[in-house]
């Protein structure tokens, strides 16, 4: 921590809610093109000083992430149920946000992604839509946060995917047995293996160290600073301009707007709950796609009755969710998964989808060991597997260093119904209504995860597993979702979508959102290369639109 | 190595956060330890190596209820309760689980193996042997050596059996 302090009776250039992958962009963005950023996050300002390799605290506990316990989550599957408390979604809550725990999974959208409801038309149930840019508006954004956060990769490894205008700036991470196992197996089968695009860092970058594969990626902050989160590499930036002052912490409960319907600012709490309004020429909200929405729900006003930038009724809606099956495999000769990153090969092979599959949709499938040893002890054996006594123990033991898993990263489409909404009883440690998740597959989502999971386990019989199974696929099986996507849809019509082409709101004309909300729809998950790509486009038009006098 | 540095500091705070075990129970009295642990003992046994009893399970469990599980507390007194019920009607004549036979111990798990404070106590067990030995279980890394886990800072490839089989060839190269 090293940046600017504004006194919070100043009015800044900007406001930015949430320090996470967008916010950390767009604080970076602005600051270094010379306004003062003052930036909002929830979370506390945590290093990789307080960071451990303790499964207990990172995966049994809310450790990097939202703690139901004070900030309660609701679910129901529709809404003819009363949503009971469960912890349906899970964010990262420090500056970085989910920018630290995560796998560190970096894909580019497909061109198609873009214009999945011109190229296939519509899918019955769903609002299949496209966006209001493309892959080429976007594709020099996606190059620089390659470039500024450090991703590892191999360009051309994967023969579907969207032209790119420079390689990765760092060649891919070593594979694991994981990855050797599939890519034979996928190459046996005629399919195209490549080496997974990483926020890891291969080789020293930046002045931060290379990683060195102690494999405590996945739901932990990396000791090492080699995961390339906002945290350790846009955010100093950020701060060292001395314009820029991350205030931990802080807890947003409304943005404020003026007679003329401009956003003013925003109330929050702070470390001790108390209110502060802290006041800025514009604001940029990048909550994530579960907090902005509640956000814009919860800062009501008499000209904004449904919410703020809420004009077309669809803030909270359109929730897409963290589709795709996990199956695994037991091998005959140790793999020592724990060893190294999560994902070292993938393939996109079955990325577009086909209307011959008789349903929408498609994915990806990386290998890859999610497990911990209490986790795999817990959760990683097969279905039949005793849970208790000596044969459980020789499994667990034997098991641990000879499975691998093959997860498959698919379709979730953008469904009117799957919302996020203000609870209408349960309140948070604040006192602010809770979120409340109604979700429910659509079918054809839960038909592409069944027919992907055919091509797991057939890839994993293919690579000689002595046994492979699979885990259930409910909804309720699938939680908590991490990728939070589709609540304030991009589009140009102001009656259907929140935000504009620049992440701009219709309705409120200093108001940008960027984050997972923007998403029209979910391509086939791995969505932070895609919000980092967007807030980078966000800041760029912003700064523009500032030096304009637009912003004011 | 730039690196270096960096991973000596990690280290070192990996070692500083491992406290050194308890000498005494802090929530649970004696007796109930050792009924519990008898439990534990046979959710993992020590058949082919060290087991719960060996790895302190016990410790972290009395740990958990004195801190973030203490909200289970009565969950573990209802529940033991319920299973000492069970153990007089299955053996009348026996005083403790701690002191009926292995057979015995199993036959009573079995009558409450799909109950969810059995299920409670799986989870605690595996956590008491698998967790971080912070926690005060997973004593001397026992569970982690019965896994074959080896919780160090860096490793260089090859990881595993099959990347080293294929080490030799150019997988992962940059293409020309």
């Amino acid at each position: 921590m090293s940046g600017a302090a504004f006194p919070t009776t100043d009015t800044v250039d900007f406001l930015v809610i949430g320090a996470g992958a967008a916010g950390g962009v767009v604080a970076k963005e602005l600051a270094t093109a010379g306004f003062q950023v003052v930036v909002l996050e929830q979370g506390p300002y945590l290093s990789e000083r307080d960071y451990s390799h303790d499964e207990i605290k990172y995966t049994f506990m809310p450790g990097l992430t939202n703690d139901p316990k004070v900030q309660p989550v609701t679910y129901r599957k529709s809404e003819a149920e009363r949503a009971r408390p469960m912890k349906a979604i899970e964010y990262g809550r420090q500056v970085g946000g989910g920018s630290v725990h995560f796998t560190a999974n970096y894909w580019r959208f497909h061109e198609s992604d873009f214009h999945e409801r011109s190229l296939y038309g519509a899918v019955s149930g769903a609002d299949l839509a496209d966006w209001p840019i493309s892959y080429a508006d976007l594709e020099p954004y996606y190059t620089k946060a390659e470039y500024d956060l450090g991703i590892s990769g191999l360009a051309g490894a994967n023969p579907f995917e969207a032209p790119r205008s420079k390689p990765y700036p760092l060649p891919p991470m070593p594979v694991k047995s994981s990855g050797v196992l599939f890519e034979r197996a996928a190459r046996k089968l005629g399919l195209h293996p490549f080496p997974a695009p990483v926020a890891i860092l291969s080789q020293p970058y930046q002045g931060r160290a290379a990683c060195v594969n102690c494999g405590f990626c996945e739901s932990f902050g990396c000791e090492m600073r080699a995961k390339s989160s906002t945290l350790v590499s846009v955010i100093p930036i950020a701060e060292k301009t001395g314009r820029c002052e991350i205030r931990p912490d802080c807890y947003v409960r409304k943005i404020e707007t003026d007679d003329t319907g401009r956003a003013t600012g925003a109330i929050y709490f702070d470390r001790n709950r108390r209110e502060v309004f802290q006041r800025a020429k514009a604001v940029f909200v990048c909550a994530n796609g579960v907090e902005t929405p509640k956000l814009l729900l919860l800062s009501k006003s008499t000209r904004f009755p449904e919410g703020l930038a809420n004009s077309s009724g669809v803030v909270g809606k359109y929730l897409m969710w963290d589709n795709g099956g996990e199956a695994q495999g037991l091998f005959e000769h140790p793999l020592n998964e724990y060893k190294g990153i999560q994902v070292t090969r993938l393939i996109h092979d079955y990325y577009a989808a086909d209307a011959k599959r008789g349903f929408y949709g498609g994915g990806g499938i990386d290998a890859r060991f999610d497990f911990y040893p209490a986790g795999f002890a817990l959760h990683g054996l097969p279905p039949d597997a005793p849970r208790w006594g000596s044969e459980y123990k020789q499994m667990f033991e034997t098991y641990f260093n000879r499975t691998m898993m093959l997860m498959a990263h698919t379709t979730s489409l953008p469904v009117a119904k799957n919302t996020i909404t203000l609870d209408p009883d349960v309140k948070d440690a604040w006192g602010l209504p809770a979120f409340r998740v109604t979700y429910e597959y659509h079918p054809d989502d839960a038909a592409t995860m069944k027919w992907m999971m055919e091509k797991q386990i057939e890839i994993l019989e293919a690579a000689g597993a002595k046994k492979t199974w699979s885990q259930p696929w409910d909804v309720v099986d699938n939680m908590p979702s991490r990728h939070l996507m589709g609540t304030c849809r991009m589009g140009n019509d102001p009656a259907t979508s929140v935000v504009n082409a620049q992440s701009l709101t219709h309705d409120v004309p200093n108001l940008f959102l960027v984050d997972g909300s923007n998403f029209v729809t979910s391509a086939r998950q791995q969505p932070t290369a895609t919000i980092q790509a967007l807030a980078y486009r966000a800041a760029d038009y912003a700064i523009r639109a500032a030096k304009r006098g637009e912003l004011r | 190595m730039a690196a270096w540095p960096e991973i000596l500091a990690a280290q070192k705070h990996a070692r500083t956060a491992a406290g050194p075990p308890p000498a005494h129970f802090e929530t649970l009295d004696a007796d109930t330890a050792k009924e519990i642990e008898a439990i534990a003992a046979q959710i993992i046994p020590s058949t082919g190596g060290p087991g719960a009893r060996e790895a302190g399970v016990i410790y972290f469990i009395d740990r958990a209820l004195s801190t973030f599980a203490a909200d289970d507390r009565e969950t573990y007194r209802s529940g033991m309760a319920q299973l000492q019920q069970k153990r007089q009607e299955l053996f009348p004549k026996s005083t403790s689980i701690a002191s009926l036979t292995g057979q015995q111990q199993i036959s009573l798990i079995r009558q409450v193996e799909t109950s969810s404070f059995f299920e409670l106590l799986c989870t605690y067990t595996v956590l008491g042997f698998l967790g971080n030995p912070s926690y005060g279980g997973n004593r001397g890394k026992a569970g982690w050596h019965e896994i074959g886990f080896e919780n160090r800072m860096v490793y260089e490839p090859p990881f595993g059996f099959y990347d080293a089989e294929v080490n030799r060839e150019p997988i992962g190269e940059e293409k020309k």
